[in-house]
This record gives C-alpha cells, sequence and structure tokens, in this order.
C-alpha cells in the first residue's frame, strides 16, 4: 500500500519536471496530443479554432477526464467553471498558458 | 429552435435503448414481492439491482413501527421545518444517528440528493476550493454548481492526485473542503481513505464522506468506511442516506462542529422542501436499532458478496475492482449491455443497466447489488444465467470443447 509520505516524494518529483513556464508550442502540442483519439476521422487536423465539444466526438466528462491529463501535465489546476467556458482549442491553450504564468 | 432539440443526441441514444424492446429507465415492478423478488411483465423474478443491502423494506418491526406512526401522527407533515416545525420524531432520529456515529450533530434531509446538494453547496463559497472525486455522484456535482467556491476534480481514488490539487493551490486564504465516497455507487470499490485523510491532514483541509452505500455495509459496527478505515475522528462531515440499508427514503448529515446548527438557516435543500413524514422516520428509528441489534445481516451480505464477485470471475467476467456490495459487470459497449440487460430480465433477473453518460470512463455495465437475505442458491442461479447469456452474446469466450480430429 502506498503510504502518504510516498505520495509526497512522488509530487516533488513532478513537480520539478513541471517547474518551467511552457511555451504556447508545447501547450498547444499537448492539447492535440490528448485529443487526437476524439477525432471523427484521422484526416482532421486540430486547430486553434477546434471547436472542442463540436468538431470533436468528446463529451463533457471525457473533456473534464483530458483536462485532468493536462492539469497534470502542467501543473496548474483549471476549476470546473472555467471549464465550462472554454469552447475552442485556443481558448484551452490561453488558459493553461495565463495559470502557469501566475504558478 | 424548440426547447427539447438540444437534447438530440440523447434522444438519438434513447430510441437506440428501446430497440432492444424493453426500456430500462422506465421499467415497471408490477408487484413487488418481497426484497430479493418482484412481479415484472408478468413474470416472477429475482431482483439483484435495488440496493436493499439487509432487505429491511419488509423487515416486520420496521413495517409495524412505520404503520403505528401514521395511526399516530398521519401521513405527512406538509411544510419544511422551518416553516412547520419540527416533530419531536425527527428530533429523535437526529440524535439517534448523532449517536450512532459518536458526533455530537446531525441534520436529517428528506433525500440522501438533498443531503449532499445542501451541505456541500453550504459550507463552501467565495474564495473557498471545493476537491471532488472524478466519479462522485450527480448529487455531488449538482452542489458544484450552487456554491460560488472554486471546484476542482482529482483522479477517482488517487490521493496522489488531490495531493497535487491541494499542493497547486498554494496559501491562498479560503477553506479547503474535499469530497469522498465510502463506496462508489457503480463499481462498488472503496476510496483509499486512511491515504486521503492523511493528505487532507497536511494541507488542513475539511473532509466530507458519502456513505450511501457504506452504511451498514462496512465497519464493524456499520458506520461506513470511516470506521472501517479508523478515521471517524478525522472526518468533518459525513453523509448517508436511509433508502438503501435502512429501507426507507431520506438523508443526513453528521458533525461535531459547534456551529453545525447554523446549516439549518442557511441550507436551501433543507429549509425549502417538505419534512420526511412521521412514518418514514419511524421506519428508519426502527432500522437503525435493526442495524445495531443484528450484525449478522452484514456478515450474510458480505457472503453473498463474495458468492457472486467469485462465480462471477470464475466465469471471466470483468468486474469492478475489490468486492463490495454494488457488483459492477463490465459490458463491451452500450447496446450490448442493454441487450444483455434484457436477457436477464426475460429469464427472470432483474439487475440495474448503467450506461454513458451517468457511467465513469464511458463503460458500460450490469450492475448488480447483493442483499443479505439473497439465498446462495438464488445467486448461483444468477450467475448460471449470466454464463449463458455471457457465452451467447460473445462476451464470454465459448466453453471449451473436447478438441476434434484434425483438419
Amino acid at each position: 500500500m502506498r503510504t502518504a509520505q510516498n505520495l509526497i516524494v512522488e509530487n516533488d518529483d513532478a513537480a520539478v519536471l513541471l517547474r518551467r513556464v511552457p511555451t504556447r508550442g508545447e501547450v498547444m502540442a499537448e492539447i492535440v496530443t490528448q485529443l487526437a483519439s476524439f477525432r471523427t476521422d484521422e484526416s482532421y487536423v486540430i486547430r486553434g479554432g477546434t471547436v472542442i465539444t463540436k468538431d470533436l466526438v468528446i463529451d463533457s466528462l471525457a473533456v473534464m477526464d483530458m483536462i485532468m491529463e493536462l492539469e497534470d501535465r502542467f501543473d496548474v489546476s483549471i476549476p470546473m467553471n472555467v471549464v465550462a467556458e472554454i469552447q475552442t482549442v485556443d481558448e484551452l491553450a490561453e488558459t493553461i498558458l495565463k495559470l502557469t504564468a501566475r504558478r | 429552435m424548440g426547447l427539447f432539440d438540444r437534447h438530440a443526441g440523447l434522444l438519438d441514444a434513447y430510441r437506440d435503448v428501446r430497440t432492444t424492446g424493453a426500456d430500462p429507465f422506465q421499467i415497471r415492478m408490477e408487484r413487488v414481492l418481497s426484497p430479493t423478488e418482484a412481479i415484472i411483465n408478468g413474470k416472477k423474478c429475482l431482483t439483484v439491482g435495488t440496493n436493499n443491502y439487509f432487505g429491511l423494506t419488509f423487515d416486520p418491526s420496521c413495517m409495524e413501527a412505520a404503520i403505528e406512526a401514521i395511526r399516530a401522527e398521519g401521513t405527512g407533515t406538509t411544510g419544511s421545518r422551518i416553516a412547520n416545525g419540527s416533530y419531536s420524531e425527527h428530533v429523535a432520529l437526529e440524535r439517534e444517528i448523532a449517536e450512532f456515529y459518536g458526533k455530537k450533530h446531525c441534520m436529517v434531509f428528506t433525500t440522501g440528493y438533498q443531503a449532499n446538494l445542501g451541505v456541500i453547496s453550504t459550507l463552501v463559497g467565495a474564495e473557498d476550493f471545493l476537491l471532488i472525486d472524478a466519479d462522485s455522484h450527480a448529487s455531488i456535482y449538482d452542489a458544484c454548481k450552487q456554491t460560488q467556491a472554486e471546484v476542482v476534480r482529482f483522479k477517482h481514488n488517487d490521493p496522489s492526485s488531490l495531493d497535487a490539487r491541494l499542493r497547486r493551490i498554494g496559501d491562498k486564504p479560503g477553506n479547503r473542503l474535499v469530497v469522498l465516497e465510502g463506496i462508489y455507487s457503480m463499481l462498488g470499490d472503496s476510496a483509499p481513505l486512511k491515504e486521503f485523510v492523511d493528505v487532507c491532514k497536511k494541507y488542513g483541509a475539511y473532509v466530507l464522506v458519502d456513505e450511501a452505500h457504506a452504511l451498514g455495509a462496512l465497519g464493524e459496527h456499520g458506520r461506513g468506511l470511516c470506521e472501517a478505515a479508523g478515521v471517524l475522528d478525522d472526518c468533518h462531515f459525513i453523509v448517508g442516506t436511509f433508502s438503501k440499508t435502512l429501507g426507507a427514503i431520506g438523508g443526513y448529515c453528521v458533525s461535531n462542529d459547534p456551529d453545525f446548527d447554523i446549516l439549518r438557516v442557511t441550507t436551501r435543500a433543507y429549509m425549502f422542501t417538505a419534512s420526511l413524514p412521521p412514518s418514514i422516520v419511524a421506519s428508519v428509528r426502527q432500522a437503525l436499532r435493526v442495524v445495531k441489534a443484528r450484525p449478522e445481516l452484514r456478515k450474510q451480505l458480505w457472503d453473498n458478496v463474495h458468492t457472486l464477485y467469485d462465480g462471477l470471475v470464475a466465469q471471466g467476467f470483468k468486474l469492478g475492482p475489490e468486492y463490495g456490495p454494488v457488483v459492477g459487470v463490465h459490458l463491451p459497449d452500450r447496446m450490448t449491455a442493454i441487450g444483455f440487460w434484457r436477457a436477464m430480465l426475460d429469464a427472470g433477473i432483474y439487475v440495474n443497466v448503467a450506461v454513458p453518460p451517468a457511467t465513469p470512463n464511458g463503460v458500460s455495465l450490469l450492475r448488480c447489488s447483493l442483499c443479505a437475505v439473497h439465498t446462495k442458491e438464488q445467486l448461483e442461479h444468477v450467475i448460471e444465467v449470466m454464463t449463458g447469456i455471457g457465452r451467447q452474446m460473445g462476451v464470454l469466450a465459448p466453453k471449451l470443447k473436447v478438441v476434434g480430429s484434425g483438419r
């Protein structure tokens, strides 16, 4: 069984990896990776203007799960009410960049 | 644009479901015969999906208590406790639940849904932080919509994911409230509560545990996961329901906080709805006595859990991650789940079917829940029927046959 002590150590490791403020390109690349499996077909190119729940096949719960992955990748938390406002890939990237800058 | 146009996707999905010839969301129990049997579609069916963990819905002492209460105090209270006042039985029930947990205060709600909705949304407000497990019940998600606190989800049953999110809040002012569930209702798994509590202590966060499915089932005295994990004193708020093990309807929250009772005049889900009728209060009080007096029901329940869980695993079914009074059977997709559910019903066994968007990670499940009074024979029959349907539908590999002569 994992103990709280182990958990703290794991988190510190993650924090070292994520301490640097990412570039916009890095954030976009990660979002595109996370969303790739939700494309209607493989030829679809995910762009800044892609409307996440309209242009892709993804429900609101899956969006929230994807957001959790991005949160851990960039070591930020995106509150649920903020998530609800995000429509496009650009808006998601902006939100992450804003939060990482404030960290 | 019509009012219902935005539900087009759901309407399509629902239409698919109904093509199987039976609508699992409008099932009619023509007559309920006992905690484990009902007449459905004119046929006597075994019920294995009712959350009736101790089978107390037909307990003679609980039934008598309810009948007596109706004769003494009538059928309903016709108003909220704020407007119409509390009956002395409401107050007695609250005292008994508080005592059951060894806590100082208890508030009773008209449903478990309202208990979560009301308590969670009122405990935190602007500038506060509410952290919820990703697989939380709808009542917890709905509470999130009613609070001005900043809401963040953490990965299901993952204390390190909660740790990261509490750490990121940093030294911002505001209270932190973490919401967990004793037993999760879809897959029957429990939170690693001790580990979660350690993380909460590290960051000074309050802990609220919803024991809806764990009351009676877990802990030496049936107090739930908080008792089983030895952290009753570390959990600031415990929420639960009367609609499962206690066989009626209603919800509650217990706490040691000296100012807890202020929630009675701030929680809208408590203030603006009618209070529980005398019959319910009476049967719940009696059911709680039965839970305390008959620990063997807990043992019977767990024996049944092991029979069903082990039996289904042995046949090759993919189940939830651990033993629990809820046994979730994974099926590949929504239509297979609905078809399987229908075939079970045709064979005289009622279980629940759970499909997206009501399930975590988009999984499709047959959801079974055990009752202490299910017999071993009944459960072996369930396993046999499920195995037959599983093979027929290709969910399970076909039975190994003796290999014939080579080609």
